[in-house]
Parts: structure tokens; C-alpha cells; sequence
């Protein structure tokens, strides 16, 4: 296993963003921009029942009071909006009966992606839903996850033929009024992955969702739910990717997870959107919610994110620990380069009794990247018994970048422990000169040293992931010393 | 003219921040030679542990240093290592979070790489990792842990001459080796080096005191005194220098301008 780690360390030589191309489809494209017309013609595109279009319109007419949030450590560039095209998707037959009916540019990108849909082919283990703008393309094993009653496929599908799943469990985490992206979300959303675990059932795979942006121009606004019934598993990865492009694109998405009593929900992501250039131009902003509600007792959820992507990243992956006795965790690496910002974190919200959570956050900035850490620990006034640690780590490479820690603490309880440890350092030339004495390059010294600093998150992704994780640090930072 | 000496340093010169720390220094090393450089603080021992493996601290501004035929000044730090120069360094650097397996094995294959070799299977690299480990006497449980994070001084001393063993180089410098070893340490660390050592390993012990030189017995002594070799001789040179102190040498010096060299007979 090293040593597969190692070569495919080994492998990578360029530095440059490789999932860059742009797939050559006809699109289905909504013209520009933004209004209640808009938001109806989404939800007709998508055949969708009264009571989604009637949510659409709630979020939408109270976006439109909102003002995009600024107390973030970012620099945003003024975005418009009604320069948005809120609705791309690769055209193609209306359903799909088999693979061979998928456009074969379809087939080919996500071969590029290393993403084969072909489920005979396909890793062992692993479901896919691959989303590509606006619209998901293909759902891989959903027979044979049916069989054992869960449920794994688009968004859109869902609302067709599990409403009733959908109406009781949209929005019960992230509400349409929740923030200015989720309620933007909430108006336009197009698609995403939906996921029910039946009770008492252990998800037999990695269930993964692979986002892509093609279209130019375009907004990428996907919902993804998911729902682990009582004493069920799952496991969760989600990797995204998008063309080069001189121009931001926007991608404001929602994740909202439910665990019943006793269930377990691990989700990861590999978070890989365009970075932009090396002066900053162009890059995918990302302004993200996810929030996941441990709903009953004992249960668990966790987030694993490794963020190497996106010219801006805002984003807090977040657990309401509602039951007694549940947990919540969060591992994040998020790596920023050259001119990318990232605001990252995550809040654990304490309100049953014995509840725990656990934070593990490593930021790495190199060239002009800015990288900061937001995070809150909340403890509610009946969270008796709560226990939160906390840990902040910052890493610079060179003396341009920015590493920055803003910790909310809020504690309503007397029982409470929650501690808190940060510290920032720096790749010392020591460390690099020692392994050039040994024999290795500068460029494959800082890979180790970063996958060393990072292991401990790298260790919580199942294992393709951890090797495509490793891989992407080492790419991101190339270039970024010497 | 070309393969006599493993490493040849003519004239060298350096500066570290416009001062001038070694003055001309000369030093030819033969394959399975040992050549032990003492000398007092400040005579600019680190400083040529720093120059022979490529640390930028120290701006070489004449003189040249040939390892095996090639111009050593014009290679990379990491193309030296490969060549075969190992520095068994004075502090040695902490690294969290990277395995020793993990250094180890980039460290052989990387070296193996640069001489056409296939890297090594990880059967056949665990086994050598096993084997050394036994020869120099090291603690199971430091491999598994990371590299250098956490060891005392003699453990890390010990990882240094661990290292050494697996990557099995042609020219060892040690560089203060012997510093913050009680005497046991000493042994280990030192018998640890006779046992790798092949006939044709060169070592290069860098070193204040003579106690060192009790184990790794050298073949020749210089003494390095304000940038220059001013004195060369056997294993008894080490021995009075331990008796007498540097003082005579730094008398001796004054009263010279002459640089000497090793004298081989």
C-alpha cells in the first residue's frame, strides 16, 4: 500500500491543473441572469411538482432582501448576478435505459476524470452519481443498492418518485432562509444527489457523487440530501472539477445530512474545483453550506474535506448534535496558492447531553494564498456532559501567504470541556535541506512534509481518496517553494 | 589522475555572509580511507560539512572539490546525496507526521533511481530495514515513529548512523557524531559505523574531541585551524591534541604562513 502511495506520489511531475479541459456537447442553456421567470422555468425544465416550485419561489423572494455576507476573511469581488446563467445541461435523451444511450463526450470526460461509468469497470465498491452542470448524468449500482432499500440517485429523480421522503427532510437542515448562497440555492438549485439509508442497514459501498462544471458562464447550484435512517451507515465522497476559464464561476451548494437514532454518516470530499492561474485570474468561487443534524441519540456524522480548489472557498461544514451521546467530527486540509482565499471551518452545535465533537483543522498557504480558520463550539444550556477539542493548525510556505484563526467559543453549560490548540509553523529550509541530503528533491520534500502534517486528515478518507488527496497536495503546492 | 582519491578539496574557499570562513583548505580522501578533522570552535569544521553537501549557508569563492572525477560544486544537494556523499548531521532535523519507512524508502528509491535501479519491493526494503536496524543497535519502536519527532539526542544520533546504513554511501561525513553521547551511546553509535563500513567507504569524522576516534579508529588526523589544515598526521595527533589542547597548534599557526598537507608516503 506505501508503495503504491509512493509511486503515485512519484507520478506526478506537472504542476499544473490537469482537469482543466472543456468538453465539446451540446448544451441546453436558459438565457442569463436571474428572476422569478427564471425560477420557473427551472422547475418546468425539470418537470417538478407544485410543491418544489413553491419552495423555489419562497427562497427566491426572500433572497432578494438579502445582501451577500461580508464577515468573511476574504476579498470578493463584486458578482452579478444577472450575468449568470442559472440552467446548463448537456443535452441528451430524455431517460436513460442504458450506458449506451449516454452521449459518448458525456462518457469520454468522465473517463478523463478517471471516473468510468461503466459499472462492470468500475472500481469495486464504489456507486457513483456523476453530475455534470446542471444535471445528473448517470447514477452507477443503483440495482443493487435498491435491493437492500436504499435509495441513491439524482436529486431530480428524487422529487419525482420519493416525494414524499424529500418534502419531510428538505430544508429541515439548512432552512431556504438560511444564509444569501443557500437561499440563492434554494431558488435555482438544479441537481444533486439524493441518498436514503433504510433503518438498520449498513451501506455496502462508497456512495460518491463527481461534480463538474462545463458550460461557460454558468452557475453551478446542486442539493444534496442525505439521510441515514435509524442504526444505519453510510459513507459518503464527493470530488468536483472544472474547465480553466478566465472568468470566476460561481458555485453556491447545499449538503444537508440527517442521522437518526444511531446512525453513522462519514462524508468526504476531495475539493478540487479550478484554482484559478498563477496571477489570480479565473477560479471557481465557491460558496458552499453544509450542515448535517445528528437527530437522534447515539448517532454520529463526520466531515473529512481536503480543500485544494477554487479561487475562493467559503465554506463550514457544520453538525447540530441534537441527540444525547452523538458525536460529530471534522478533518479538514485546505491548501491555498498563488491568489486563492479560503475561509474554512466548521461549527458543532451541542444541545443533547454527552454530546461530543471533535475539530481537526490543518491549513496550508503558499505563494499570496490566504487561508483562514473560522470555527464555532456552541454549548447549549441542557448540553450536560459536553466535550469538544479543538485543534488549528497552520502551515506557511514562504513569507507572502496568510494563515489567520478565528475560534467561537460559546458555553451555556458549567459541565462543559471543551479545549482548544493551535500552533502555526513554517516548512523550515532545515527540513527541506534534510532531505535533499538524503537524496530527495525539494518539490518531493514538501510533499512529504505537507502529507506528513496532514496525515492525520488524509487518514480519515477511505483509501482512493487518500491517494488522490496526496496527490493533489503535492500538485497544489508545487511551484511554491524556490 | 582521475579515480586515485574518492574526494579531492583543492584550495577551498568560502564565505559565510561576505566573512571568509575557510581559507584554502586541501584534502584528498582515498577510497576505505578515515580521516578525522578536529579543530577548535570556530575553524570552520560545519562550515565544510556544509560546503561538501551543498548547503547554501556557506558561498563557496574559489577553490574546487572533485568526488569520483566529477565537479562536486556544480551538483544539486539531493544529486550529491545520490552520489553517495551522506551527512550524519550534528543536529538532525525533526520531520512530524513522516514515517521513517516512508523517508527511508523515498530516500533508497530516489538514490536507487539516480544508479538505474529498479526501487526496491517493499519485502526486500523491510527486510534491510530490519537487518540494519539490528547493526546499529536501534530501537524497533523509533522506526515506526516519525522521523527524528520526539527522540532524545542519542536516538537521533543513532537514526543518523541508521540512515547511514541503509543507504550505504560512498563518503559518510560525521559531523560532531560524539556530541551529547554519554559514554555508551558513544559505542553504540560508533561500533554501528565499523560494522557498515565497507573496505571502500570513506569517512570523514568531523570532531572536537579525540574520544570519538577511540572507535572509529582514523587513518589520518588534520587539524583545522582558522580556515586551513595547519597540521596532519596518524591517530597520535588526536592523542596529543587531547593532551595539549589547540593552544601550541593556534602558536604554531600564528608563527606560519605555510599551508600544510596531508603527507602521504
Amino acid at each position: 500500500m506505501e508503495n503504491d502511495q509512493d509511486k503515485l506520489l512519484g507520478e506526478v511531475t506537472s504542476g499544473e491543473y490537469k482537469y482543466g479541459f472543456v468538453t465539446d456537447i451540446e448544451t441546453d442553456v436558459i438565457p442569463k441572469g436571474l428572476s422569478e421567470d427564471v425560477v420557473r422555468l427551472i422547475s418546468a425544465k425539470k418537470e417538478e411538482p407544485e410543491w418544489m416550485l413553491e419552495f423555489r419561489l419562497k427562497a427566491f423572494r426572500h433572497w432578494q432582501t438579502m445582501k451577500m455576507p461580508s464577515w468573511a476573511h476574504l476579498k470578493i469581488p463584486e458578482i452579478d448576478y444577472q450575468e449568470i446563467i442559472f440552467y446548463a445541461a448537456p443535452k441528451q435523451k430524455k431517460s436513460l435505459n442504458s450506458l449506451s444511450e449516454v452521449d459518448p463526450e458525456l462518457l469520454k470526460t468522465f473517463d478523463k476524470l478517471g471516473i468510468p461509468l461503466e459499472e462492470q469497470k468500475h472500481l469495486a465498491g464504489v456507486a457513483v452519481d456523476a453530475v455534470m452542470d446542471s444535471i445528473s448524468v448517470k447514477t452507477t449500482f443503483r440495482e443493487t443498492l435498491a435491493e437492500m432499500g436504499i435509495i441513491f440517485c439524482s436529486f431530480s429523480e428524487a422529487v419525482k418518485e420519493h416525494p414524499s421522503l424529500v418534502q419531510k427532510y428538505l430544508a429541515s437542515v439548512v432552512p431556504y432562509t438560511d444564509n444569501f448562497f443557500a437561499t440563492l440555492n434554494s431558488a435555482v438549485f438544479s441537481d444533486g444527489s439524493f441518498c436514503y439509508i433504510p433503518k438498520g442497514v449498513r451501506c455496502p459501498m462508497e456512495l460518491s457523487t463527481y461534480f463538474r462544471i462545463n458550460a461557460s458562464n454558468t452557475g453551478q447550484f446542486e442539493r444534496t440530501l442525505l439521510i441515514a435512517d435509524e442504526d444505519a451507515y453510510v459513507s459518503y465522497l464527493e470530488g468536483c472539477t472544472a474547465p480553466m476559464r478566465d472568468e470566476n464561476q460561481l458555485h453556491a451548494a447545499v449538503v444537508e445530512i440527517v442521522a437518526e437514532r444511531g446512525a453513522e454518516v462519514k462524508y468526504s470530499t476531495v475539493q478540487n474545483w479550478y484554482p484559478g492561474d498563477k496571477e489570480g485570474k479565473g477560479g471557481i468561487f465557491n460558496f458552499v453550506t453544509k450542515r448535517g443534524i445528528c437527530k437522534g441519540d447515539d448517532s454520529k456524522i463526520s466531515w473529512t474535506q481536503v480543500e485544494t480548489g477554487s479561487a475562493i472557498t467559503w465554506k463550514y461544514p457544520s453538525c447540530i448534535l441534537r441527540g444525547n451521546n452523538s458525536v460529530g467530527e471534522f478533518y479538514s486540509v485546505a491548501v491555498t496558492n498563488n491568489y486563492q482565499q479560503a475561509d474554512t471551518g466548521t461549527k458543532m452545535i451541542h444541545i443533547g447531553r454527552n454530546t461530543k465533537s471533535t475539530i481537526v483543522s490543518k491549513g496550508i498557504s503558499a505563494g499570496f494564498g490566504q487561508n483562514s480558520y473560522r470555527g464555532l463550539v456552541k454549548v447549549q444550556g441542557k448540553a450536560e456532559g459536553a466535550r469538544n477539542f479543538s485543534q488549528c493548525d497552520s502551515l506557511l510556505l514562504g513569507d507572502k501567504c496568510g494563515a489567520h484563526t478565528f475560534p467561537y467559543i460559546e458555553v451555556d453549560n458549567p459541565s462543559a470541556i471543551v479545549e482548544h490548540e493551535a500552533t502555526t509553523s513554517r516548512i523550515g529550509e532545515d527540513q527541506i535541506f534534510y532531505c535533499n541530503q538524503r537524496g530527495i528533491s525539494t518539490e518531493d520534500a514538501i510533499g512529504l512534509i505537507v502529507n506528513g502534517y496532514a496525515r492525520e486528515v488524509i487518514n480519515k478518507l477511505p483509501m482512493e481518496f487518500a491517494v488522490e488527496a496526496q496527490k493533489l497536495l503535492q500538485i497544489s503546492l508545487e511551484g511554491s517553494v524556490g | 589522475m582521475q579515480t586515485e582519491f574518492l574526494i579531492q578539496i583543492k584550495d577551498l574557499k568560502a564565505s559565510i555572509d561576505n566573512k571568509e570562513i575557510l581559507k584554502g583548505l586541501t584534502l584528498e580522501v582515498k577510497p576505505g580511507e578515515i580521516h578525522a578533522i578536529m579543530g577548535p570552535n570556530g575553524s570552520g569544521k560545519s562550515t565544510l560539512a556544509n560546503v561538501l553537501t551543498g548547503r547554501e549557508i556557506a558561498t563557496v569563492t574559489s577553490g574546487t572539490v572533485t568526488f569520483e572525477g566529477k565537479n562536486l560544486l556544480e551538483m544539486s544537494p539531493e544529486e550529491r546525496a545520490r552520489e553517495g556523499i551522506f551527512l550524519s548531521f550534528q543536529y538532525p532535523i525533526e520531520i512530524p507526521g513522516v514515517s521513517m519507512v516512508n523517508f527511508m524508502k523515498t530516500a533508497i528509491n530516489e538514490q536507487r533511481k539516480h544508479r538505474g535501479l529498479e526501487p526496491l519491493s517493499a519485502s526486500e526494503f523491510l527486510r534491510q530495514m530490519r537487518e540494519k536496524k539490528e547493526l546499529v543497535e536501534i530501537d524497533s519502536a523509533l522506526t515506526n515513529r516519525s522521523v527524528n519527532e520526539g527522540f532524545s539526542g542519542g536516538e537521533k544520533k543513532k537514526n543518523e548512523i541508521f540512515q547511514m546504513a541503509m543507504l550505504e554511501p560512498r563518503l559518510a561525513l560525521l559531523d560532531e557524531t560524539d556530541s551529547g553521547l554519554d559514554i555508551d551511546a558513544l559505542r553504540i553509535v560508533a561500533n554501528g559505523v565499523n560494522k557498515i563500513r565497507r573496505p571502500d567507504t570513506s569517512v570523514i569524522v568531523i570532531t572536537h574531541y579525540q574520544r570519538l576516534l577511540d572507535y572509529i579508529v582514523p587513518d589520518f588526523v588534520h587539524v583545522l585551524y582558522d580556515g586551513r589544515i595547519v597540521k596532519s598526521g596518524g591517530p597520535e595527533l588526536a592523542l596529543k591534541l587531547e593532551e595539549r589542547g589547540y593552544d601550541w597548534i593556534r602558536k604554531e599557526a600564528e608563527v606560519s604562513e605555510e599551508t600544510w598537507t596531508t603527507d602521504r608516503k
